[in-house]
């Protein structure tokens, strides 16, 4: 096992899908000769030429439509968002095109496509540029998202997606692009829809996935450690589909939840969770399923208020808490 | 320089058209047919002179008003209809209706029901026939209101710059839904807008079957030969409204009068019987044949099943293994369904920029060294 970081991780899973698969190719803003806005692209264009990592104008709606149209017709395109932030203007092909195409077509046409970029928080960046949007996209049917939290995870899900036969919305850390981890060798995938138990515990289940992963919540789960409360973390990886299976398990090991994600909390992932575990764990429960999400405003550039608006470990602790009657 | 079957080919492709967007006008009526239903009815000159142009392997799409494109590439009429119906032998099992036809065996690749969303499709169609190094062309129709949409502007410039082959076809029939697109638009004449994008833009009189017809041959030759994209503008009209809940009065009856004065197939009849091409009699048995066509397939659409309720979770998401429809093929049980397949291994010899050109930017540093 090698330690490399989650922007080289994400890098090989192209370089080595790439390699595999002629059908598939980069396009994005700066992918090309830049390199990659956060060098994920890193060399790539050396290797596959211009056709196959394409820099794209500054027409988000425009070349993520023109993903869906290549991959309507046999190809695996893999489109790179600047971050999600500017997925916005793509919406449209999105949701429109990508995700309802087989549907409307009556199974006639598919679209095997992935939609990749930064998610969450970038650091004192402001509202525009600091949005946790996976909710978004899991919303709509026809959509499998991705949020991977760690550098193996993001290799072997990365590869996943490429090969899947559906549009795919991959959204990775913009703080995690330089985090290391211990990424396997050789040739490995991670199936979708598959959580991951991070530490295993037994007085409370503590559900997340991307960065809020390493940046709150493992650090959370130590803390508690040492005041004698074994957490148990669960990451999600696939926000959608999410793993039942896991979920539930984990729920009726703890009797206890708390759900850490960076997004709002108004219709969010967290709260499509909190209701399956009413639904599937009632009496599994020993306390109300409880959220910590990212305050209900938009990202202020303060550095106080900026922590302040985020999932800290100070909030996670005051929910685990809650949730044991401490 | 047109032979007598290509005329009658035409003249008949255009009254199948016209008959059986009558007919669907009538169903809606009859509330057999529901929701949005937009006619294509003045407007056949249009699609059948492009389609008599291209090769049966090219791929074409347009927006909602997507009735007549599939039909006049050689689509089942009653699977068509049926689909109208919201049947279960509709081409998309009645998951479409009339905004989303869709009929891959015929490469025709939908009907899009978000005004212009289907132009950025249409280039990576054509992207995909490049980097395979395919000789094949996308046509992607759309309608005077979609070039004021922000997909047209984004589309263009990526399609002229990387010479995608495909053509666009404005269908202008002047009005977005109820407004007058001269009235929303600096520039209404769509195709001189083509110039900001250093693409090619002509022009061609819609109601004019053999001009479309000739226009499309001139450049689908020029784009299959790697000459860029273009945007044709086709001047025409729909003598009914925006759709059928729309009585068009933002139009004034001298002026719908007048275009009716200019109907394509009235045109091409006249001119086939001044040549000689077909008397008479025989063009009215095409009329009559072709309303044959129609009155069955209503009939086909009627007498079929709704779907089956347990469809409705299907082609959502696609499982492992899982295969595609295969329209004509479930429903007809046809054994020559010819589907298009995508090879999976191939050498991408296309370079969209020149390999060893250094950058802009890399050339001045050199230089100031």
């Amino acid at each position: 096992m090698a330690e490399i970081a989650y922007r080289d991780a994400l890098n090989q899973a192209l370089s080595e899908e790439m390699a595999r698969d002629p059908r598939v190719f980069l396009m994005g803003e700066e992918v090309a000769r830049y390199n990659g806005a956060y060098k994920v692209s890193q060399g790539l264009l050396d290797k596959y030429g211009s056709a196959r990592v394409v820099d794209a104008p500054i027409s988000e709606l425009g070349f993520a439509g023109l993903g869906v149209g290549a991959a309507m017709v046999g190809l695996r395109p893999v489109i790179e968002m600047m971050t999600w932030n500017f997925a916005i203007l793509a919406m449209d092909q999105i949701v429109n095109n990508a995700a309802k195409v087989r549907h409307m077509s009556g199974g006639q046409l598919r679209c095997p496509i992935v939609f990749r970029g930064p998610g969450g928080a970038g650091g004192r960046l402001s509202s525009q540029h600091s949005q946790a949007l996976e909710a978004n996209y899991a919303h709509f049917p026809g959509l499998k998202v991705i949020a991977p939290g760690t550098p193996a995870d993001a290799k072997g899900l990365l590869k996943s997606a490429i090969r899947d036969e559906n549009p795919v919305v991959f959204i990775e850390g913009e703080l995690l692009y330089g985090a290391r981890g211990e990424v396997p060798d050789g040739e490995y995938t991670i199936p979708i829809g598959k959580a991951d138990l991070k530490r295993l515990g037994s007085d409370v289940t503590l559900i997340t996935w991307s960065r809020m992963l390493t940046a709150q919540v493992l650090p959370a789960a130590e803390l508690l450690a040492q005041q004698g409360i074994n957490a148990e973390v669960l990451d999600l990886r696939t926000l959608k589909p999410f793993d039942t299976e896991a979920v539930a398990a984990s729920v009726r090991k703890t009797n206890r939840v708390v759900i850490v994600e960076e997004g709002w909390p108004f219709a969010s992932i967290g709260s499509e969770l909190a209701d399956f575990i009413q639904r599937e764990c009632f009496d599994d429960l020993d306390a109300p399923v409880r959220r910590v999400t990212g305050l209900e405003v938009n990202m202020a550039y303060a550095a106080n208020l900026e922590r302040a608006i985020q999932p800290s470990t100070e909030r996670i602790i005051e929910a685990v808490n809650a949730v044991l009657y401490r | 320089m047109h032979s007598p079957e290509l005329l009658l080919t035409m003249y008949r492709k255009m009254v199948l058209s016209r008959r059986f967007e009558e007919k669907a006008g009538q169903a809606y009526g009859q509330k057999k047919i529901q929701g949005f239903c937009h006619l294509y009815i003045g407007q056949e000159a249009v699609v059948v002179g492009i389609n008599e142009a291209l090769r049966p392997d090219d791929m074409v799409m347009t927006g909602y008003r997507d009735h007549v494109h599939p039909l006049v590439r050689g689509s089942d009429a009653g699977m068509l209809m049926a689909e109208l119906f919201g049947k279960d032998t509709g081409y998309s099992k009645g998951k479409g209706g009339s905004m989303h036809f869709f009929d891959i065996e015929h490469h025709f690749y939908g009907g899009y029901g978000i005004v212009g969303g289907q132009i950025p499709l249409a280039a990576g169609m054509a992207f995909a026939s490049k980097y395979r190094n395919e000789d094949r062309i996308t046509v992607c129709s759309f309608g005077d209101a979609a070039a004021n949409q922000g997909a047209f502007h984004e589309t263009f410039n990526m399609a002229s710059k990387w010479k995608l082959p495909v053509l666009y076809v404005v269908e202008n029939n002047k009005y977005g839904m109820g407004t007058e697109i001269s009235r929303v638009s600096a520039e209404p004449d769509i195709h001189k807008r083509a110039a900001a994008y250093k693409m090619r833009g002509v022009s061609v009189d819609g109601m004019d079957v053999l001009k479309v017809y000739d226009t499309v041959k001139e450049l689908a030759a020029s784009i299959r030969a790697g000459e860029g994209p273009v945007l044709l503008e086709a001047f025409t009209y729909r003598f009914r409204g925006h759709s059928m809940s729309d009585a068009a009065t933002y139009r004034s009856k001298e002026e719908v009068e007048q275009e009716r004065q200019r109907d394509p197939i009235i045109k091409l009849r006249e001119l086939m019987l001044k040549k000689k091409v077909a008397t008479e009699a025989q063009l009215d048995a095409i009329d009559e044949a072709e309303k044959v066509v129609v009155d069955e397939a209503i009939a086909f659409a009627d007498q079929s099943p709704e779907p089956p309720l347990e469809d409705v979770y299907t082609h959502g998401l696609v499982a492992d293994g899982e295969p595609d429809e295969r329209p004509r093929a479930r429903v007809r049980g046809a054994t020559d369904v010819k589907w298009p397949s995508y090879p999976t291994d191939f050498k991408v010899t296309w370079d969209l920029e020149p390999r060893d050109e250094p950058s802009p930017a890399a050339k001045l540093k050199k230089g100031a060294a």
